[in-house]
């Protein structure tokens, strides 16, 4: 199971890799939308400072729909979901193997987000241990969900239009506490981080274990 | 030019049956007395004033709403064990009528707001929770409308179906949190422990019927839809022997 799971996750990493299309469009994308906030909000208020922790999840989250679509888009051309299917890998690993590869692709594009954040909006980061677990925690949520809904465009035809749709009001859980144990992290607000990242990892293994059950009717009905 | 092709004569062309109605009676009076109870005989409460005859419909749509997403979870488990397209079809009408419950909240909802805040909307985490909850089916129900084949539509919106119901306390729970140092006057809840006399008893009414309205209004839109499935058929099968004749009279 690992084995495979890791299969998985190499192969789409790999292909990531050769194809650069995460660095080249979805990074620049990310990076664009942290500077059309400055551009909406008025670098003059303080307000992006105030608002960097939502801002970036923002960023992180409207990322985040294209990685997942970019994910299974990979599988639909050539046959390849169904050569995948008949592979005899169970659909668990492959589901958790996309789910491996779509974290390490966030958890990259989060890494210089963050730089772009601190330099860009003036925020000062710090409270590392919160903030790298509320990183990890809500990365692996978003791949979690992202992965199961990503599978459904696969399915049907027209319906990577409906992933936003879809995934975001799901993620809405997500949104609220990372950025709120990330405003804990960075200082902007007071209180314990940690209910916040319970929540995430409930969030997590909810998700994890529903994806694992519910992606092989997904993967066996076409 | 497309032919819509009457229902077979084994098929009654009908949504109604004895049984429903009588609960449409039921359901058409139960609001009739919900609406004189509501807005004539209760009085204003203590502390809500005139807007609590706003909760006696509120708290019941927002009911209502969830026991429908509940049934649309449990036929999309069904769904995936059994494969049967009863299943299919009863989580796809109660996740309808669903978001017609939620939008009917959220406008109450906001009306409530307009006339106790100043403002339509405030980021009450009832309200909020509410809207999320109501986008989440509405991405539902745009899955229903992709052209795909029967199976693959059912096993993609039973799996959302699913999803979208165990988000519900992950969501209220977040939302909760979010909003926690700015809970202010709420009508979102259930009813009232501290109610009495004929507030209760509305309150109670309210629930009843409306949760009537929603079998009503089950039955006959999974009946529709079970009719729209056959009459489909019946166009496909209709097309099929078209070709088929054709092809008979071109043959030499």
């Amino acid at each position: 199971m690992v084995r495979d799971v890791v299969l998985i996750a190499a192969k789409d990493l790999r292909l990531e890799w050769r194809s650069r299309v995460g660095a080249g469009q979805v990074l620049p994308f990310a990076l664009l939308c942290v500077l059309l906030f400055a551009f909406a909000l008025d670098v003059d208020r303080g307000v992006l400072q105030q608002a960097t922790a939502g801002l970036f999840w923002v960023v992180v989250l409207f990322a985040a729909v294209l990685v997942v679509q970019r994910s299974f888009s990979v599988e639909a051309s050539d046959g390849v979901i169904d050569a995948l299917r008949l592979s005899g890998l169970s659909p668990a690993a492959v589901y958790l193997g996309k789910v491996a590869a779509i974290t390490v692709e966030l958890l990259a594009l989060e890494a210089v987000l963050w730089l772009a954040v601190a330099v860009l909006y003036d925020t000062t980061l710090g409270g590392w241990g919160l903030l790298v677990g509320t990183v990890l925690l809500a990365t692996v949520g978003t791949a979690a969900a992202g992965a199961t809904y990503g599978v459904v465009g696969l399915r049907l035809r027209g319906a990577e239009t409906l992933l936003p749709l879809l995934l975001l009001p799901l993620l809405a859980p997500v949104l609220i506490g990372a950025t709120a144990a990330s405003d804990i992290a960075l200082g902007r607000s007071a209180g314990p981080g940690w209910p916040w990242a319970a929540l995430l990892g409930m969030f997590c293994v909810v998700y994890l274990l529903l994806g694992s059950v519910l992606f092989r009717p997904l993967m066996e009905d076409s | 030019m497309s032919v819509i092709a009457p229902p077979p004569p084994t098929i009654r062309p009908t949504t109604s049956s004895r049984a429903t109605r009588v609960l449409g009676v039921l359901s058409i009076v139960g609001i009739v007395a919900l609406a004189v109870f509501g807005l004539f005989i209760t009085p204003p409460d203590a502390e809500l004033g005139e807007t609590i005859r706003i909760l006696y419909m509120h708290v019941p749509t927002v009911s209502a709403a969830y026991v429908a997403f509940v049934v649309t979870a449990v036929a999309s488990v069904a769904y995936l064990w059994k494969r049967t397209e009863f299943w299919d079809l009863l989580a796809a009408s109660s996740a309808e009528i669903g978001v017609l419950f939620f939008a009917l909240t959220i406008f109450n909802g906001m009306l409530w707001g307009k006339i106790t805040w100043g403002v339509f909307w405030r980021w009450e985490p009832r309200l909020t929770t509410t809207t999320v909850l109501f986008l989440t089916y509405l991405g539902y129900l745009a899955v229903r409308r992709i052209p795909a084949t029967v199976s693959t539509r059912a096993t993609v919106s039973a799996v959302i179906g699913i999803l979208a119901v165990v988000n519900i306390p992950i969501t209220h729970k977040a939302v909760d949190w979010w909003r926690g140092l700015h809970q202010e006057k709420t009508i979102f809840g259930t009813v009232d422990p501290e109610m009495q006399g004929t507030q209760l008893f509305t309150a109670y009414l309210g629930l009843t019927v409306f949760l009537l309205l929603f079998l009503w209004l089950l039955i006959h839109r999974f009946r529709l839809a079970w009719l729209s499935e056959r009459a489909e058929e019946r166009v496909l099968d209709r097309a099929i022997a078209d070709r088929r004749a054709e092809s008979v009279e071109e043959a030499p």
